[in-house]
């Protein structure tokens, strides 16, 4: 059928699916888009240290902080800290700010952040659980598959 | 022996759910009314059997039976009288007894206010919550008994509540919640009635409003409750999360608030029947999945209970058993009803129709964040990945700026056509007013920020809407102002709904665009001067709770040069877990609460300190207490009574349906 001769009510609801196929296309695309932006990939240490890790791109990373590798600044609320798949893998987080409550040392952690050239990771959030029970579960796998597969 | 019975009573709960999902269906199959009245008792006795298996479980509680797991877990001697009550739902196994309980509660509500329903459709909605009872009792006796003793050997003291749950919040926030999640399994039971039954008419609608409305409500009630208790006690000052488990409780109520309007036009104009029913569904089908969320750890979030995969794909069974099972029958069964009703595109219905499917769209914005990781975990064998905050922010907040732009032009909406110029009149006047006043008001009072004066704009908007409106009914009688105090109930509910979101818009916008944080280091005798206070950290000293030793430090706050509060915010060490807990302290105002809460001790007798000054945040909970409110009272009008005794004289024409 010629697009000429449709009769004036079929075309107004031609108008209408295709306004609304545009509009509910596009909100599609917008929604997809927006997820891709804003999803953090999360990484273990062994994948940091080896450099899969990408650099300066938001990210979640995480492991067990390691003994006696919590450093505080004198004056201000800088830290530093070393997080550990306990095989042989580990890396440096640094944060400016409050720590969680359940932070501490032996426990397992979960960071968002970016990664620097240095491969020190600068973390913007930490996060820790309700529970100190509680195991944040990449962390778990990330401990269960260093020891499955022992350093090469 | 209190404990055994509690147990057992599950059990015979247990028991009489099958009981219930039998013998009222197998009544309305034969036509056989005394079957179908037994639905009654059998309804009341699962009620009265689930009282006794929670009460048995608070009495091991409070006379503090460490021979309980659950007890012992998640209690202590030292706890104070009214957190050993709510740490009764402090954990997975009691919380989800309560969930169980709630159901039983409303099954009983359902026998006791629906009288009126004809016989054969009250039974077959007694049987569908019967069902659902059996799901939930037999996960609860198989996954996770709340009774489950360790003898002969038991702790001579509990592990303590989880000291985050000591709390107030822990008290009124889980039940209120429950009732709404739950609550939304009797619209359920009678769409799936209805469906059963092939009456899809108007009947179904007017008795789906009161209870929906009401579930609706309490469910508003546990989200906003929630978020002020993460406000105070979890959140450093943050009130919302994008939390998976928040998003399981967000997404019913989205579901539910398209549904309150969906079955309004339904009601009243007979239009988008099957649309309506498949709401109910989904309201229903989306607080099992958040069930499902909750309990089966899959996914990172606060609220995580203790994982165990076998409770997840119990859940997930059931939820996969329920909700395909509805949509199959609403497959089978809702096909060629139609409605033929015809309405124009400035007519209420299509404006309601605009309502659902935005708030459709932003529940599938939420459910599409909330569930990405386990589809990409799946997907990719074990990667993990979140979604944050920034994707719903983006996503969600432009969805409701749309729907609220709506909310101010339906406001004149009528039935089946509204003439253009009652829709439009003075709109013009009114959008450049709020504009005007918004600028100003943000100008002088703050800095000015576009979105702010763009939601501000928009609130003033919807404001004057509703004031229009209560003009247009004293209008209607002849500028007789009494007209104001002698309308329906369910017509101050509507305002009182809407105005509420109002308000909750204006709170968080402006909670969002004008607070101050800093977290600081500080030593006593320092100060900080923030959002035009001054803070001076006087210092910290020991004090020992209860069940608990605390720092408490002592932080003066002036405006101006004068004292406007004294802040006391606590770290604790709760000593029968060891574990450390920061209890902020707030100075609350209407427009503006100053929040403190103390981070770690630092060398050299400094600590660091979070200092926040956060404007209007009040407001968001008010509006969504008020909104609740306007649920409340919508029930209560008397025409749901009124029509329910006409129906009564209608319904029961074709029992063999």
């Amino acid at each position: 059928m010629k697009f000429g001769v449709m009769k004036p009510h079929r075309r107004r609801k031609l108008f209408l699916i295709l306004f609304l196929l545009v509009v509910s296309g596009s909100s599609v695309g917008l929604t997809l888009m927006a997820l891709r932006e804003n999803i953090n990939l999360f990484y273990s240490p062994a994948e940091i240290v080896s450099g899969t890790a990408p650099v300066n791109k938001l990210i979640r990373a995480g492991g067990m902080v390691l003994e006696d590798s919590i450093f505080r600044s004198e004056n201000n609320l800088e830290v530093r800290f070393i997080v550990t798949d306990m095989q042989d893998s580990e890396f440096t987080i640094f944060y400016n700010g409050i720590l969680p409550d359940l932070f501490r040392e032996g426990q397992g952690v979960v960071a968002r952040g970016s990664l620097n050239e240095d491969g020190v990771f600068l973390a913007e959030e930490v996060l820790a659980k309700h529970d100190e029970n509680y195991m944040p579960p990449e962390v778990a796998d990330v401990i269960n598959q260093a020891h499955a597969e022992p350093s090469k | 022996m209190i404990i055994e019975l509690g147990h057992f009573s599950l059990i015979l709960a247990l028991g009489l759910s099958v009981v219930l999902t039998v013998i009222p269906a197998w009544g309305v199959q034969t036509t056989n009314s005394t079957l179908m009245q037994c639905g009654d008792s059998v309804a009341r006795g699962l009620f009265f059997f689930l009282v006794l298996a929670f009460l048995a479980l608070c009495y091991a509680f409070v006379v503090d039976d460490f021979s309980v797991d659950y007890v012992a877990n998640n209690s202590n001697s030292a706890l104070p009288i009214h957190f050993k009550i709510s740490a009764v739902w402090g954990a997975h196994e009691g919380s989800f007894l309560l969930w169980t309980l709630v159901l039983g509660a409303w099954i009983f509500a359902v026998t006791l206010f629906s009288r009126d329903l004809s016989l054969d459709m009250r039974a077959r909605v007694l049987s569908v919550l019967g069902l659902l009872a059996f799901g939930f009792t037999l996960f609860s006796l198989l996954t996770s008994n709340p009774f489950e003793r360790s003898l002969p050997v038991f702790p001579q003291e509990g592990n303590d509540l989880n000291p985050l749950l000591q709390d107030f919040g822990l008290i009124v926030h889980p039940p209120m919640l429950y009732i709404g999640y739950v609550g939304f399994a009797v619209p359920f039971a009678l769409a799936i009635a209805t469906l059963w039954s092939g009456r899809l008419d108007m009947a179904w609608a007017r008795w789906s409003r009161p209870w929906t409305n009401i579930a609706w409500a309490f469910l508003t009630v546990g989200i906003t409750l929630g978020s002020w208790w993460a406000y105070y006690e979890l959140g450093w000052g943050g009130w919302w999360f994008w939390d998976a488990v928040e998003n399981a409780s967000f997404m019913p109520w989205l579901v539910g608030t398209a549904l309150i309007h969906s079955l309004a036009s339904t009601e009243k104009r007979a239009v988008f029947k099957t649309w309506t029913v498949l709401l109910a569904i989904s309201a229903f089908a989306l607080s099992l999945l958040g069930g499902f969320l909750v309990r089966s750890g899959v996914l990172t979030s606060v609220h995580a209970f203790a994982q165990d995969p076998q409770r997840g794909m119990y859940i997930l069974v059931f939820l996969i058993i329920i909700v395909g099972g509805s949509l199959v029958l609403y497959a089978v069964r809702a096909q060629g009803i139609k409605s033929n009703t015809i309405f124009s595109w400035s007519s209420r219905e299509a404006m309601i129709l605009v309502n659902n499917l935005l708030l459709v769209v932003a529940t599938a914005v939420v459910l599409l964040g909330t569930l990405y990781p386990l589809a990409y975990e799946a997907a990719t064998g074990g990667n993990k990945l979140s979604v944050g905050p920034p994707y719903f922010n983006a996503v969600f907040v432009p969805v409701m700026v749309i729907l609220f732009l709506f909310m101010a032009v339906s406001q004149r909406s009528r039935w089946k056509n509204t003439k253009r110029e009652v829709l439009l009149k003075k709109q013009v006047i009114y959008v450049i007013g709020s504009a005007v006043t918004a600028t100003l008001l943000i100008v002088f009072l703050a800095s000015f920020k576009p979105y702010v004066l763009l939601i501000v704009t928009i609130a003033f908007w919807i404001s004057l809407n509703l004031l229009e409106n209560i003009l247009q009914r004293v209008k209607r009688r002849h500028w007789q102002w009494s007209a104001v105090f002698t309308q329906s109930l369910s017509y101050y509910g509507m305002l009182l709904g809407h105005l509420g979101m109002v308000i909750m818009m204006i709170g968080i916008c402006c909670t969002v665009y004008y607070s101050v944080e800093r977290d600081v280091r500080m030593v006593p005798g320092d100060e900080l001067a923030l959002g035009g206070y001054q803070f001076k950290f006087v210092g910290v000293q020991k004090i020992n709770g209860p069940n608990y030793a605390s720092d408490q430090a002592e932080i003066i706050v002036t405006y101006k040069g004068k004292e406007v509060a004294a802040l006391f915010p606590e770290k604790r060490l709760y000593t029968a877990r060891g574990s450390l807990m920061t209890e902020a302290d707030i100075d609350p105002g209407i427009f503006r609460d100053l929040y403190v809460a103390l981070g770690e001790p630092l060398a050299q007798g400094a600590w660091a300190v979070r200092i926040q000054v956060k404007p209007f945040v009040r407001w968001i909970w008010i509006g969504g207490l008020l909104s609740a409110l306007g649920g409340f009272i919508a029930v209560g009008d008397k025409r749901y009574r009124r029509l329910r005794r006409q129906d009564a004289v209608d319904l029961p024409q074709n029992l063999s349906a």
